[in-house]
């Protein structure tokens, strides 16, 4: 007995309320814009500077308390989070200091640590540094130069070789489901506040390569379909292809998936951030594969017959094999 | 049709038997990593039956290459820092002063009387104070000066600029010259740090230059940022000059050629200096800790240029003092109470056993060329880092376990077969990560774990296309053999995206990031190789054993 997660023979009609669809996407974009720009993101010291203590103690963490050990040493802006983790001990209670960076320095002066640490042992004398993470504010805004150049260049790079490999419409709809994927994802990070750091970066340019690869076999399809089927209609075309590829579709995003859940679940807190971006990547690439990218190609039209090479489609590459 | 040549299958066979050969360390991981350790630190200090024994504990003509493992997994001490180059600019105008001074001297009844107004951000800046008309030749005079330095673009280029602002000559280094400086002292810093650290005894830290100015220093273990920002904040110029007078006016008036310089230890007190040095740490060829009248000491050894200076300014300066420079401090100034000769000496201060230590391997390494700025710190507890990486293999194996299962249930044999392959692609991964020495951090595991997710994708495609073909009804050979044809090009579009988009992550990104986009892109590499033609194979294999009539996938 097989497991079958899809149907053998589907027949879904995706583009009866494509409008629909398109609607809730660019909505859901919206609401993304507004609340990046009426509370931004939680950025992580990565972004601006500053000195990240992770620290242990025996005893719960009282952050209040914590906040008014620390407050004295006029640090200014201290922020203190209790971090859990089913894997913790009972005695293991970690929080995560962050101070804004210093004035007219780099990288924080040890002492600032050893004062932090001190003050904190005196409400709880078995509290320990665990780890520290200081960034200068040179290097935070060159990151965040940096940062933002991988995730354009990526999509470009990705727009050249959509449109190499097959059309401009194809590279404008997978282009359009890949911003939607990564405005999607900073606009959770921005409505949550969830810590925006580096490794979130390399987790968006990791769905914009998994919303792609998606799309991209989808694509594949419809090319192959649009040979095949001459006299149908493009929308009919879409259909066919998206509901032979959705078994397919389903079945790696369920890997994935189960992949990503075990690592989020189970792999520590440290990285649970990038692994809730990327679980919440793969679900919106999905969608979008099928609901924003084939949508915006059924609304931009395509060149019909791929049967012989054209000229004025200028692409060499489109033909290619691989 | 369904056949694949025997070449290939050999070729298959042997890629994975070597992959799976590469990876081998990593199951044996400390003691292939106590047989590595052992040899490096044979080669450093030479051997003792505990090294030997761990080198023997792992056979020569086996792979020793295993995949490290970054800060984050074992924990340790890591520093970005800055080289102040601008440094290196200003102490070369200030030796050069010297020269330009004796020059225009030398030409005083033409040129008139002059006076150095600064010398500041590298450059030095002269009046003529008498006869400004003369500017032009002044300007000559200082550039016959200049020495030829290699430019950029190869030929040869002046190593200063002269300009005139008004009556003031405005004399800084061209920036053919900065460039040769700035490679020069980039390498002398990596020099310098690397001995730093070697003399402290840590174990394989890794010494990079990033960019044009920057140094990554990183250390494994139980080290902290602040050992190493104390070994590495002080830039231990060491220089002796004469003493003119001591003072204790923090204001005193110094003529052209002096300096005033604080005393180390006692507050308030000042040293007049002439600013010329006698012998500097350069000419140093080894510094020890000692102990000089039961107080801790640092004695130091001069090479015999060095020696010589020294033993002839000693022999004619008896009874003067003079005075040891330490970083812009004096650290002591004695009274020279005979020549010394034997090129070596000692200097005693208010120094504890591990200042004094400390201070030995300072002057040992040598002083660096300019001082530094800490950027970028981390410091990671090693039981962070052990939490750290056994989660992440928890979480690999549970997602292993989770992909297999659902494959398996979802394909049936061919779910085997690709399962198998999996595996294979996990430990090419392995082998590769191992074969080229990279850093496996825990952004990296995440790498792996997403890897096994989508490696799956690739067999994925190829059985759904395969099922579609039986659809059309075809027999399997024929079914199996297009759908591994009409997969392909989805298969490859697919991946290079991907890829493009590791590359990416790659060059721009930094450490963690780095690590990520590596094991992605390795991911991608073998994950590609084992779905066309591990599976492949499998399933070419079971196929002319079984010969079925149908199949079902």
């Amino acid at each position: 007995m097989r497991l079958r997660l899809v149907p053998k023979e589907t027949s879904f009609d995706f583009f009866n309320r494509s409008r629909l669809w398109l609607g809730i996407s660019a909505f859901l974009m919206g609401l993304a814009f507004v609340s990046f720009f009426l509370q931004g993101l939680n950025y992580g010291i990565d972004f601006r500077g500053g000195t990240t203590i992770r620290t242990v103690a025996e005893q719960p963490i009282d952050v209040g308390a914590y906040r008014d050990a620390i407050s004295p040493l006029n640090l200014g802006d201290v922020s203190i989070v209790e971090i859990q983790d089913p894997q913790f001990a009972a005695n293991e209670n970690v929080a995560s200091v962050t101070i804004g960076a210093q004035e007219g320095e780099e990288a924080a002066d040890s002492t600032v640590v050893q004062d932090v640490i001190a003050a904190l042992q005196t409400i709880d004398p078995t509290a320990r540094v665990q780890a520290v993470e200081s960034i200068g504010p040179a290097i935070s805004a060159e990151l965040v130069r940096t940062a933002a150049i991988a995730v354009l260049l990526a999509i470009f790079a990705v727009l050249v070789y959509i449109w190499l490999r097959f059309e401009w419409q194809f590279a404008l709809g997978a282009v359009a489901a890949l911003v939607h994927d990564v405005v999607l994802t900073i606009g959770i990070f921005s409505e949550l506040q969830i810590q925006f750091d580096l490794p979130i970066i390399a987790a968006l340019l990791t769905i914009v390569g998994y919303s792609l690869n998606d799309t991209v076999v989808v694509f594949d399809r419809v090319r192959e379909n649009l040979r095949k089927y001459k006299k149908k209609e493009l929308k009919d075309v879409l259909n066919i292809s998206i509901n032979e590829t959705l078994s397919r579709t389903v079945m790696t995003s369920v890997t994935t998936l189960l992949a990503l859940i075990s690592l989020y679940v189970l792999g520590g807190d440290v990285i649970r951030g990038f692994v809730f971006a990327m679980i919440w990547g793969v679900i919106v690439g999905t969608y979008s594969s099928v609901f924003v990218a084939s949508a915006i190609l059924l609304a931009l039209g395509v060149k019909r017959d791929w049967s012989k090479p054209d000229n004025n489609a200028g692409n060499q590459f489109a033909n290619v094999d691989a | 049709m369904l056949q694949i040549e025997v070449w290939q299958r050999v070729m298959i066979w042997l890629v994975i038997a070597f992959g799976a050969l590469l990876a081998m360390p990593n199951a044996f991981y400390t003691t292939v990593d106590a047989h590595n350790t052992a040899l490096t630190q044979i080669e450093r200090n030479g051997t003792t039956p505990e090294l030997e024994a761990d080198v023997a504990a792992w056979p020569d003509y086996l792979p020793s290459g295993i995949v490290n493992l970054g800060l984050d997994l074992r924990g340790g001490a890591s520093l970005l820092t800055e080289i102040q180059l601008e440094d290196v600019y200003q102490s070369r105008m200030v030796g050069f002063w010297q020269e330009v001074f004796q020059a225009l001297n030398a030409e005083r009844p033409n040129i008139g009387t002059f006076r150095r107004q600064s010398i500041e951000n590298g450059e030095i800046r002269v009046r003529l104070t008498e006869r400004p008309d003369q500017i032009e030749r002044a300007m000559e005079i200082v550039r016959g000066l200049s020495r030829p330095t290699l430019s950029l673009t190869g030929g040869p280029s002046s190593d200063i600029e002269v300009r005139a602002e008004g009556d003031v000559i405005v004399i800084g280094l061209s920036e053919a010259e900065k460039q040769q400086i700035d490679d020069l002292t980039m390498q002398q810093s990596l020099e310098v740090i690397r001995r730093r650290i070697d003399a402290y005894g840590t174990r394989e830290p890794t010494i990079q230059r990033q960019g044009d100015d920057r140094i990554l220093v990183q250390v494994p273990g139980d080290v902290s940022t602040d050992d190493l920002e104390s070994l590495l904040s002080r830039t231990a110029r060491l220089s002796f000059h004469p003493v003119v007078r001591s003072t204790s006016d923090p204001q005193a008036r110094v003529s052209v050629g002096q300096l005033l310089l604080p005393d180390a230890e006692r507050e308030g007190a000042f040293y007049i200096l002439e600013e010329r040095e006698v012998v500097s740490g350069q000419d140093l060829v080894d510094s020890r800790p000692t102990f000089q009248d039961g107080r801790p000491a640092v004695n130091f050894r001069f090479n015999s240029a060095g020696g010589a200076i020294f033993g002839r300014h000693t022999a004619e300066n008896i009874g003067a003092l003079f005075a040891i420079v330490l970083d812009g401090e004096v650290i002591s100034a004695p009274r020279i109470q005979t020549a010394i000769t034997g090129g070596s000496g000692v200097i005693t201060g208010e120094f504890t056993l591990q200042e004094s230590a400390e201070l030995a391997i300072l002057l040992r390494s040598g002083a660096l060329p300019a001082g530094l700025d800490v950027l970028q710190k981390q410091d990671v507890g090693p039981d962070l880092g052990e939490d750290s990486i056994n989660a992440g293999r928890i979480a690999c194996i549970v997602a292993f376990i989770a992909v297999l299962v659902f494959m398996f249930l979802s394909y049936g044999r061919f779910g085997l077969f690709a399962n198998v392959a999996l595996i294979i692609n996990v430990i090419l991964i392995f082998g590769l990560l191992s074969l080229i020495g990279a850093t496996l951090t825990l952004p990296g595991i995440a790498g792996i774990v997403l890897t096994i997710g989508m490696a799956v994708d690739a067999n994925v495609l190829i059985f759904e296309r395969i099922k579609e073909e039986l659809k059309s009804s075809k027999g399997p050979a024929r079914a199996i053999e297009l759908g591994y044809e009409r997969a392909l090009s989805a298969i490859i579009d697919a991946n290079i995206t991907t890829f493009i988009t590791a590359l990416i992550l790659y060059v721009m990104g930094s450490g963690p990031v780095r690590g990520f986009a590596i094991t992605l892109g390795l991911g991608i590499i073998t994950s590609v190789f084992t779905a066309i033609f591990v599976t492949r194979l499998f399933v070419v294999m079971w196929f002319e054993y079984r010969r079925p009539k149908t199949i079902e996938v």
